[in-house]
């Protein structure tokens, strides 16, 4: 073997090595091997998580920060240790800026509550985006309601693009949030978010990111980004549900007041006056979701030892060759084709409504999402009551998409 | 496989592909309108009621498979019939939709009905057999609001 062919081996994707660390991809569904292709969703756990909520269970369990015996010390360690390795996965300047919340839409909830319900005032302007998950929309609409503030929304094109004139355009003295979607759940689309906190920067406005499906695809240093808050949730990226990071720049986090009151978010309180504690604590009120963060850690290890970016590369090729394969089908219609794209295929057949496929195809062993991802506003840009979604992860095969397509074109044959 | 032949019968896809009653009713004396935003079906119902009588019943809309037929069917079966009639083939079909496997069906009872036995062995798919029938129901009862299926769009 030559050195060359050595490398190649020793660089490339082991796919098969990876599924191996996932014991939920053994099993059959229907009596056909699981094709999980539902990761926009959920991801699925390899067993380094698995073996982390175990193992707390079993031999660290215990209340954190206030307990003084040993177990409560080990436990506070590991979870502070989460967050160093948090702060160090998105490249935050300090442990500070990484608050644990219980996933994307609470970070989401609490920054519009917190940040938007102390600055906002009547007849101020927030500009989301055409393509955002409902959890980047209701609530702001929600603080806009308190507050007498407006949304603005940023248009798209008909491959799911973002227009950027039109987005510079909406700014005006009103403007005093931008909070956008990094990756587009039911599209795919990777937002040129660097240029457009850029845009909002220069005339003063904050921006929020929400990487729920980002992360775990794009490596994200959100220092070069230049966000002010970056959310997103550890059940997409290998973890836990119930629990996520908002990560907010410092100068941000202490102008804002306390979320959620109770323990820990405390330095004294007495019946006349509560002083808050420091910044993370500050927004972080009652026992966390402490197994949740410790085994999120996990995950991110995990994602790391693989690397984020040959994850990446490894889904954009099977993007690539789902989009060549889905596209040959005749009456198949992708629905996202931005340039720059994740592993989302959402598509719409003629003559078959998205629920009956979801229904044949996991009869099929095959679970894809069907409905409106919780973004009826692309829908109706798209006028489609929904799709069907596949959506990938760095466990997926070839052979995968293969098996989708042969179970598409069984559906149609049903219905033609 | 042969649950999904279950569901999908012949005449299901049938119904789905040449909807019955399909279109707007003109001069209809009552209407309503039924949503299920989880897969987005989208329907509404019009009837020509004559002394509590459905002398005519026709639908629009856009959804799944299982609902579309189902709201096909439906008015098949529905036309002719007084509201209280209607009311008991409605009940007779949400008891099927919604039973236990090991039921038996009742098909001297539920006549062309019991295609949909299938959709016993898919609980998700309950809310596509039954949003029609749950329109006419609220149609009939003068009810104010949009049926839904749904509490929760997630």
């Amino acid at each position: 073997m030559s050195v060359a062919s050595v490398l190649r081996t020793e660089t490339a994707f082991d796919v098969q090595k990876i599924r191996e660390d996932f014991p939920i991809l053994k099993q059959q569904v229907h009596g056909k091997p699981l094709v999980y292709l539902d990761n926009a969703a959920t991801s699925q756990k390899p067993q380094v998580v698995i073996d982390a909520i175990t193992r707390y269970y079993t031999f660290e369990n215990s209340n954190i920060h206030r307990g003084v015996h040993y177990l409560s010390s080990q436990a506070t360690i590991a979870y502070e240790n989460t967050r160093t390795i948090l702060k160090n996965f998105l490249n935050a300047a300090s442990e500070k800026e990484i608050l644990f919340v219980r996933g994307t839409t609470e970070g989401i909830n609490l920054v519009a509550q917190s940040y938007g319900r102390t600055f906002f005032k009547e007849g101020d302007e927030i500009i989301v985006s055409a393509m955002e998950h409902h959890s980047n929309i209701v609530p702001w609409q929600i603080v806009c309601e308190q507050t007498g503030a407006k949304l603005r929304v940023i248009p798209m094109n008909e491959r799911g693009e973002l227009q950027l004139d039109a987005y510079e355009k909406l700014f005006n003295p009103r403007t005093r949030f931008v909070s956008i979607v990094h990756v587009s759940n039911s599209l795919g689309t990777i937002n040129p978010v660097e240029e457009m906190i850029a845009t909002a920067h220069r005339y003063g406005v904050p921006v929020l990111l929400d990487g729920a499906q980002a992360v775990q695809h794009l490596t994200v240093d959100v220092r070069a980004l230049d966000c002010d808050f970056y959310v997103f949730s550890g059940h997409k990226i290998y973890g836990p549900t119930g629990v996520g990071v908002l990560y907010g720049k410092q100068a941000l986090l202490e102008k804002m007041p306390p979320y959620q009151g109770g323990g820990d978010m405390i330095r004294s309180v007495t019946f006349e006056k509560t002083t808050f504690n420091e910044l993370p604590y500050k927004f972080e009120a009652g026992t966390p979701n402490i197994v949740g963060g410790i085994s999120m850690t996990a995950g991110v290890r995990y994602l790391q030892s693989i690397g984020v970016d040959a994850i990446g590369q490894y889904e954009h090729e099977l993007l690539e060759y789902g989009t060549d394969v889905l596209s040959s089908i005749k009456g198949l219609r992708l629905i996202g084709t931005a340039k720059s794209k994740t592993g989302i295929l959402s598509f719409v057949l003629d003559n078959v409504h998205p629920h009956d496929v979801g229904t044949f195809l996991d009869v099929e062993g095959i679970a894809i999402r069907t409905g409106h991802h919780c973004t009826q506003p692309v829908m109706q840009f798209f006028k489609v009551p929904a799709t069907s979604r596949a959506s990938l992860a760095m466990y997926n095969t070839k052979e995968e998409i293969d098996i989708l397509a042969d179970a598409i074109r069984k559906v149609m044959k049903v219905f033609s | 496989m042969s649950e999904l032949r279950d569901l999908y019968q012949e005449v299901i896809l049938d119904h789905n592909k040449n909807p019955r009653n399909f279109g707007k009713l003109d001069h209809a004396n009552c209407q309503h309108e039924g949503f299920n935003p989880l897969c987005g079906d989208h329907l509404f119902v019009y009837l020509i009621l004559e002394n509590d009588k459905i002398k005519d019943i026709r639908f629009e809309g856009s959804g799944c498979a299982i609902s579309k037929a189902s709201a096909s069917l439906m008015t098949t079966v529905l036309k002719g019939k007084t509201k209280a009639e209607a009311k008991e083939i409605f009940e007779r079909f949400h008891t099927l939709v919604t039973s236990s496997l090991d039921q038996p069906v009742d098909n001297t009872q539920l006549g062309k009905l019991a295609v949909f036995a299938g959709v016993r062995e898919f609980p998700a798919r309950v809310k596509c057999a039954s949003l029609a029938w749950h329109t006419v129901q609220s149609a009939l009862e003068n009810d104010p609001n949009i049926v839904t299926t749904e509490e929760n769009g997630n």
